[in-house]
């Protein structure tokens, strides 16, 4: 973090020892700044801490749970009580347990789709937008041809193709992988697009051409010069990816193309219980009510990095 | 502007090749459309050979490819090549399941944008206030809900007001299987009730989820406007408050909405898949989720093609659109 905002924090701060004479108040790096305005942001605040104590859930919450989801044998459809908080299913399985693992199946879901569609649509876009020419053309008619091609087309290639599914482990393997890297691989288009913009106007700077002058590689000049400067886009954009994929991967296990049996996911979870809504509602509800959680988490997450990168947004009363 | 109209459509023709051969490709590599009819019980080697020769599946790949692009020039979508539904015109299906799309989705656009920059203004221009926080709110829970939960909540709900109705003696009002269709008629009022009942829980559905993209991106951009220097600039010269918001900031805050929203509409041609699975409605989600479930690559190829007119369409409204408000933009 100190590394990634250093080029621009450099740039104004005064010598050491000469300035704190002139100072009267405190100088702070840029990410201390960031930091500061980050948790002065309530709502921020809340998302982060929710989405901690959901990630500790999803990922421990087995280690102190009684119960395993392979326990099978409780009386089926129980409504949530004192033993059981979310009930038991139609197959006697109790509900925590389940949760507990769908919770871990969508995040690691979620947080692999934002890392692959951010490197992917971080590194098209700024070698489109730094090389410009035949190459800028080549990869955003890719991106055109791929906004044109249905994407659930991709989605049914990739659960339906022999060949795709032996290479992740036959029918039985890391479904939740295939899910993952679809949604990744659709998912880069916008980021970079945004990249690609910003790189355009970017690379023109002075310092870029001070740093090319001084006889920088493109990859040194990209990477470490260009790139530093929009990594407050990234990371809101990777941190609304989290919440994206979660409701993605929901959607896409409804309509059939999603993470399949044994692995699972809330959004599959959902979807197996969609009949029970009336009868049974805790058996839809639960599984939406923490997917609402984890977006809600995230989004607030994204929002408060945005406004303490960016507080521009907030209108200083007049 | 006529010239480059023309130019970007001219560009995108090399586009719609490379994306069609390239969708042909991809339905190619889900399998063998025939795989499930030729497993559902013995079939005799002519049955079959038969069945290859009619959908023109014992030829290789290019040569099929060849044959689908000189027939669609031509105005010939192609048919339909699984044996349970086979020889069924791809056109016909297709425009019959677009019309289904247009109806549901142009009224749920128009609601949710015109309630979207409404609310995002309103927002931007009373910051913090309660209205602000309230749709902020909203805005974001919709915005943290998978649709089809909303939508099968709505379903649900529905089906209880239609029993209450009932209970009270009233007519049964909400209709949550498909589109107005046949015995819809009778007087201006029964009319009036049917259509609502048929529309109100789809368009709903649709509207929540575009509603806080809509609201939450106007208010972004209205308080970026609103904030900027050539704002300030018309409020000191004296300039009414109503006029600097609405003249100054409203106007320019409008061009990253444009984008957006012409964008969405234009991919919302290829249907609400959603939103259209939950009530029943026959359209171009149904259509392109059906043709992939039995590896149709007619009706693959043709949905592909009818979608990325509107998406190449749509992008290039977008694109003169944002010329327009922005005049420092020069399109040639």
């Amino acid at each position: 973090m100190t590394e990634i905002g250093s080029p621009v924090a450099q740039a104004p701060a005064p010598q050491k020892g000469e300035a704190s004479t002139f100072d009267t108040t405190t100088a702070r790096k840029q990410w201390q700044v960031i930091l500061r305005r980050f948790t002065r942001h309530k709502a921020a605040l809340v998302g982060l801490v929710l989405f901690v104590v959901l990630v500790l859930f999803a990922f421990f919450g087995s280690l102190f749970w009684e119960y395993s989801y392979t326990d099978l044998g409780f009386k089926r459809y129980l409504p949530p009580s004192a033993d059981h908080p979310f009930g038991t299913d139609r197959l006697g399985g109790d509900m925590v347990a389940l949760i507990i693992r769908g919770t871990q199946f969508s995040l690691q879901i979620a947080i692999v789709v934002a890392v692959l569609s951010t490197v992917i649509g971080v590194v098209l876009g700024a070698i489109a937008g730094y090389m410009r020419g035949w190459v800028d053309t080549l990869i955003s008619r890719f991106i055109d041809l791929l906004l044109v091609i249905p994407s659930l087309i991709i989605a049914a290639v990739l659960v339906r193709n022999s060949f795709v599914v032996s290479v992740a482990g036959g029918s039985g393997g890391s479904n939740w992988l295939i899910v993952a890297l679809y949604l990744g691989l659709i998912g880069w288009l916008s980021i970079a697009r945004v990249i690609r913009g910003m790189v355009l106007s970017l690379r023109e700077k002075e310092f870029v051409e001070a740093a090319r002058a001084l006889g920088a590689s493109t990859f040194r000049i990209v990477f470490r010069h260009i790139l530093p400067n929009t990594v407050d886009v990234i990371i809101v954009n990777a941190t609304l990816a989290i919440a994206q994929a979660v409701l993605l991967e929901a959607a896409l296990s409804f309509i059939g193309l999603g993470v399949q049996s044994p692995d699972t996911s809330l959004g599959l979870m959902i979807s197996l219980n969609k009949n029970e809504l009336t009868l049974h509602p805790w058996l839809f509800l639960t599984p939406f009510v923490f997917i609402v959680l984890i977006s809600l988490a995230v989004n607030f997450i994204g929002d408060g990095l945005r406004d303490a990168f960016d507080p521009r947004q907030k209108r200083v009363k007049a | 502007m006529f010239r480059y109209i023309i130019r970007r459509l001219l560009i995108s023709i090399p586009l719609l090749i490379v994306a069609s051969f390239l969708c042909f490709g991809l339905v190619n590599a889900m399998g063998d459309p025939l795989g499930e009819w030729k497993l559902q019980k013995p079939r005799t080697p002519a049955e079959i050979a038969a069945a290859y020769e009619r959908t023109g599946y014992n030829k290789p790949f290019m040569e099929r490819y060849v044959d689908w692009a000189g027939d669609f020039v031509t105005g010939d979508w192609g048919e339909s090549v699984n044996p349970g539904n086979a020889g069924k015109p791809v056109k016909d299906d297709l425009v019959k399941a677009f019309g289904v799309t247009l109806r549901l989705i142009l009224g749920a656009e128009l609601i949710a944008l015109l309630l979207g920059i409404a609310v995002g203004v309103i927002g931007a221009v009373r910051q913090y206030s309660i209205f602000d926080y309230t749709a902020t709110g909203i805005s974001f829970a919709m915005f943290s809900m998978p649709l089809f939960c909303v939508a099968l909540v709505l379903k649900a709900g529905g089906i209880e007001l239609n029993n209450w109705l009932e209970s009270i003696g009233a007519d049964r009002w909400i209709i949550t299987a498909g589109p107005p269709g046949d015995g819809f008629g009778g007087s201006f009022g029964e009319q009036v009730f049917q259509y609502s009942g048929a529309y109100i829980l789809p368009t709903i559905s649709l509207v929540v989820i575009q509603f806080a993209l809509y609201s939450r991106f106007q208010r972004a951009s209205m308080l970026e406007t609103l904030n900027a220097d050539y704002v300030r600039t018309a409020q000191a010269k004296g300039i009414s408050e109503a006029r600097s918001i609405f003249r100054h900031a409203f106007r320019n805050a409008l061009i990253p909405i444009i984008t957006v929203s012409s964008l969405n509409i234009g991919a919302g041609f290829g249907g609400a898949v959603i939103t259209e699975t939950v009530f029943s409605w026959s359209g171009m989600g149904k259509f392109i989720v059906d043709a992939i479930t039995d590896i149709e690559p007619y009706q693959v190829l043709g949905f592909m093609m009818l979608t990325a007119v509107f998406i190449i369409v749509f992008n290039l409204i977008a694109d003169i659109l944002y010329a327009f408000l922005d005049p420092r933009i020069r399109l040639d």
